[in-house]
């Protein structure tokens, strides 16, 4: 048969997304169609969404893993409100993805799995590829088993290994279907597999089988080109949040030339951080996989005191077991980073889906008055700049710093322009030297930013003595004396607030007065960015402030909070921020909160803003202001309880 | 003639830090904080490169009353806390001080790990079978039947031996001592410090006030020659006042014998603290009053890799292969891509 070049269409966007069995590759398929859309210039932004069990039953409604990428010719900040093409390999990866897929969408099932038991097995009652209900999609039954064993015939593999190439083929026509070059994924497949030849060749075959039946099947009439994105000039390269974030920690080590110790717990999903530090011990980084949450906070609390750059890392169930430990940290004044890569709580609550309900435990959750500074990271690239940031407080400030992030930031990735090295702040990190003879040292006197001396053991002179009893104020003493106490605890207070003349001014996008200010935090920043955006686009007058430090407040927050009329905070929490908010500046702000382990898709927010802009909400309840969809299906109910 | 370097002689009083002692009168820590000042000279590291850590409890105050650097850090965590610090700066000569509430029962987890991982620390235990600073519940070493606040009718959970933990976790160093017998306690302290690896210590401690004359068999003039067996490395295990009895192994089990009417000192177990398995030591632990005397002494010392060690040589050998790591090179790891001004 005669091919004929098939007809481009360039379009601005695109939102694609797999879904299949958790052992059928699909974050692999993700993360391949990412690299590949940012080498070739375009923005983008993902959501891998997977259940908490490594391998659940076949088929199952509990075992689907899916992974999105919105990539695009211009700058995006959400991984897409709706998915423009959904590969569902099999019927249960259809019957929980379907929803999200925009009418008349592309819809590629592998039909070869459309067998009578999978279909029921998801919770059909017919077959929905021949009963109609599809008929609102652009739908192809593409027979991807049967294409992928005959791609692969040569290489002899078993059954189970040929179909285990099948994610390559589906690769390959998505590839084909948005124009997209080969050569990374080739490369990908000559590394990954380079000890087993065999298995690399059936997987180039594969891929390269997906995209000939793009090319020659007369289904697909024709496919789509997304153009490279005018991002700012610099070198870029793709990087997920928990990258991002153990290489913000390296460099702050470097910069503050302390050798960095990690101690920490495996956790979902905080885990990458360990592992990826954990190959970079050239780089002086020491990690110290602990027995317990406890043991990796306090060996971090342990190398502190020696001098090195300490951090610990977990999710919130660790978070809430180093909360102790934590106030040792404060009582010591000893400079840490406590990382908490939020999931659904409480409990064990959704380990691999994403949250923002820790803000309180941030700010609140040790025993006694025991601040420290809270700071939240926006987007994956972004904990680079937040994790040096974290850094510079606790070393300046003498104090354990908690840094946020969640499962979405974690997990998902976009482009990071590199910096440049000579570019990055130097963290100036003193310690005091051996005393003259006669003279008395007091590690608990103070500088003009109340920070104490972070004075190493081996340092003649200085030996003294730290712990969790209440400290004398300058000598460090134990002192249970009641004014002191008092002092004690307002100057720890006091020194943490003191943080908001150390760092900027609140800054907001769009009108710097008007009608409606949105407020976000985490994770949440790029559904509010754009929603805000659109808003303004549309004339209304809605500016968007996203806070980066969360406890102190930025010194000018409440000014800016009083010059509109109605504030609106979106969270993936009951309101967390909003009660800071309110309390902290008797502001009538009105929530949006979504708590499903799910980010917030940008017409969620628009709708809110919308609604509260003709006045429909009264802003002074203090519900949860977020009203499940009336469409929501049993399938998605039954989402909300997998994972332990 | 070579220069000489004269090094500072120190005495306890370097080690003596400027802070009031709060322990009750007559408490069994002050004569192992004497011993402690008493052996840290003899060692040759100077109070700024020792480090005394610290879980929570009576005993846990002890680094408050040295001067050297130290951390009184939270309930059970003290070995964690020295972990992350000797992992950190392996130059630190770094002690741990617990209690038998703190290091069993709370901070079980950590002190089985520590003791596993071996690094080149020393933890001390201090055993007086009973909750001091929260006024007198049973212990995880108190005995079964022991009447206390918590346990009116007497103590039901069985107790746990520490020695036998820390064999269990195969400690490369394991010794007991008790706070009256001064000697034998320096003695003790001094062989924990010297030994490379993490070293256990056991001191039975006296309460005076909630637990007074619990280890009277093990520590009394006239009763200890009867109890207690002295362990020397090489050396038969011979016991009692006229030292006429003896321990022997009948198969796997110890039994007590009298020396004479045919039992010589050849036939007695001959202590070993160098057996690469601790199948011995174990045994020595389950020693246990009144069936048996119970030993003292150094159960157990042998060689094996410091964590530290293992931990710093990797980073060294990583930075030999890959050469020290350059900011520039870890930014741009994977593909990369330019955009044109």
């Amino acid at each position: 048969m005669a091919t004929v070049e098939k007809p481009i269409r360039d379009i601005e966007e695109a939102t694609v997304r797999f879904c299949g069995d958790s052992g059928d590759g699909m974050q692999l398929a993700g993360t391949q169609l990412t690299n590949t859309s940012a080498l070739l210039g375009n923005d983008v932004a993902t959501l891998p969404d997977f259940p908490a069990e490594i391998r659940a039953p076949r088929g199952t409604l509990a075992g689907v893993s899916g992974f999105q990428i919105h990539f695009a010719s211009h700058d995006i900040y959400t991984p897409g409100d709706t998915v423009d093409a959904l590969v569902a390999m099999n019927p249960a990866a259809l019957a929980t993805n379907l929803s999200d897929l925009a009418p008349g969408g592309t819809l590629i099932v592998n039909e070869d799995e459309f067998e009578d038991r999978q279909i029921k097995q998801a919770g059909y009652l017919t077959n929905p590829l021949s009963d109609g209900s599809l008929d609102g999609y652009q739908l192809f039954r593409v027979p991807m088993t049967r294409l992928t064993r005959l791609a692969v015939a040569e290489q002899n593999l078993g059954v189970k290994e040929s179909d285990r190439c099948r994610n390559f083929f589906a690769m390959g026509l998505v590839f084909w279907l948005y124009d997209r070059p080969l050569d990374p994924t080739l490369r990908y497949i000559n590394d990954k597999f380079s000890k087993r030849p065999e298995i690399a060749e059936a997987n180039r075959r594969a891929l390269r089988a997906g995209v000939n039946y793009g090319e020659t099947v007369d289904a697909f009439t024709s496919h789509y080109r997304v153009r490279r994105a005018k991002l700012a000039p610099g070198t870029y390269r793709n990087i997920m949040g928990n990258e991002a974030l153990a290489t913000g920690l390296i460099a702050a080590s470097k910069l503050s030339n302390c050798e960095l110790f990690l101690g920490s717990y495996p956790i979902t999903p905080a885990s990458d951080i360990l592992h990826e530090l954990s190959k970079f011990k050239h780089y002086g980084v020491r990690t110290f996989q602990a027995e317990d949450e406890i043991a990796a906070v306090t060996s971090a609390i342990g190398a502190a005191f020696g001098g090195s750059m300490s951090v610990t890392s977990s999710s919130g169930p660790g978070i809430a077991l180093k909360q102790e430990a934590i106030g040792l940290a404060v009582m010591t004044e000893l400079p840490l980073i406590v990382i908490n890569v939020q999931r659904g709580g409480p409990s064990t609550g959704l380990p691999t889906k994403t949250e923002q309900a820790d803000l309180g435990q941030a700010i609140f959750g040790r025993n006694g008055e025991c601040p420290l500074p809270v700071i939240a990271a926006r987007s994956p690239a972004d904990c680079f700049e937040v994790a040096i940031e974290a850094w510079r407080l606790a070393t300046r400030y003498m104090t354990p710093v908690m840094l946020l992030s969640d499962g979405f930031i974690a997990n998902g990735s976009e482009p990071w322009r590199l910096p440049n090295v000579a570019d990055l702040p130097t963290i100036s990190v003193e310690h005091p030297g051996a005393l003259n003879e006669g003279d008395t040292f007091r590690p608990y006197a103070r500088d003009e930013r109340l920070a104490r001396p972070w004075a190493l053991p081996g340092t003649p002179g200085l030996m003294h003595r730290i712990g969790g009893l209440e400290k004398q104020d300058i000598t460090g003493n134990v002192c249970y004396d009641a004014e002191n106490h008092q002092h004690m605890v307002h100057l720890r207070a006091r020194k943490v607030a003191n943080i908001a003349n150390d760092i900027p001014e609140q800054t907001v996008d769009g009108p710097a007065s008007g009608d409606l200010l949105v407020v976000s935090w985490g994770g949440t920043y790029g559904a509010c960015a754009t929603a805000a955006h659109h808003a303004q686009t549309e004339g209304q007058a809605v500016a968007h402030c996203h806070l980066r430090y969360l406890n102190p407040l930025p010194r000018n927050l409440g000014e800016i909070l009083s010059r509109y009329r109605r504030v609106l905070v979106p969270e993936l929490n009951r309101g967390q921020l909003r009660m800071i908010l309110r309390a902290e500046y008797l502001v009538n702000a009105v929530g949006l909160n979504k708590i499903k382990g799910k980010p917030f898709v940008v017409g969620e927010v628009t709708r809110k803003i919308n609604e509260l802009l003709k006045g429909e909400t009264n802003g002074a309840t203090n519900g949860d202001g977020f009203v499940p969809t009336p469409t929501q299906s049993p399938v998605s109910l039954r989402e909300g309880l997998q994972g332990d | 003639m070579a220069t000489e370097i004269s090094l500072p002689v120190l005495s306890p009083n370097d080690f003596a830090s400027d802070q009031e002692v709060r322990w009750c009168p007559g408490c069994g820590d002050y004569s192992i904080l004497a011993q402690m000042k008493k052996v840290l000279p003899t060692l040759g590291v100077p109070p700024e490169r020792t480090v005394f850590v610290s879980g929570i409890g009576c005993s846990s105050r002890f680094p408050y009353y040295m001067n050297t650097y130290g951390i009184h850090s939270i309930h059970g965590r003290a070995p964690a806390v020295a972990t992350g610090l000797k992992a950190s700066r392996p130059d630190l000569s770094v002690w741990v001080i617990t209690g038998d509430g703190d290091a069993l029962s709370i901070g079980g987890n950590h002190l089985m790990h520590a003791i596993r991982r071996n690094l080149d620390i020393n933890i001390i235990l201090f055993n007086n079978q009973i909750y001091g600073l929260t006024k007198g519940q049973y212990s995880p070493t108190s005995p079964l039947g022991k009447v206390t606040k918590s346990t009116p009718l007497g103590a039901i959970d069985n107790p746990i031996y520490p020695l036998s933990v820390a064999i269990g976790c195969e400690a490369t160093f394991v010794a007991r001592s008790t706070d009256t017998n001064i000697k034998h306690l320096s003695m003790v302290l001094k062989r924990a410090a010297e030994h490379r690896g993490t070293s256990f210590v056991e001191v039975y401690q006296n309460c005076l006030v909630f637990n007074d004359g619990a280890f009277d068999y093990a520590t009394e003039r006239d009763q200890k020659v009867e109890h207690t067996v002295e362990l020397e490395h090489g050396k038969p295990l011979i016991f009692g006042k006229n030292r006429d009895r003896g321990i022997r192994l009948n198969g796997m089990n110890p039994e007590v014998v009298e020396l004479g009417r045919g039992i010589s000192e050849d036939d007695l177990l001959f202590h070993d603290e160098r057996l690469p398995e601790p199948s011995l030591a174990y045994l020595l632990s389950r020693m246990r009053y009144p069936e048996f005397p119970e030993a003292i002494g150094v159960f157990r010392d042998v060689d094996r890799p410091r964590y530290e060690e293992l931990l710093n040589d990797q980073i060294a050998e990583a930075r030999k292969a890959k050469g020290d790591g350059e900011l520039a090179k870890l930014f741009s790891a994977g593909e990369t891509w330019t955009v044109e001004a």
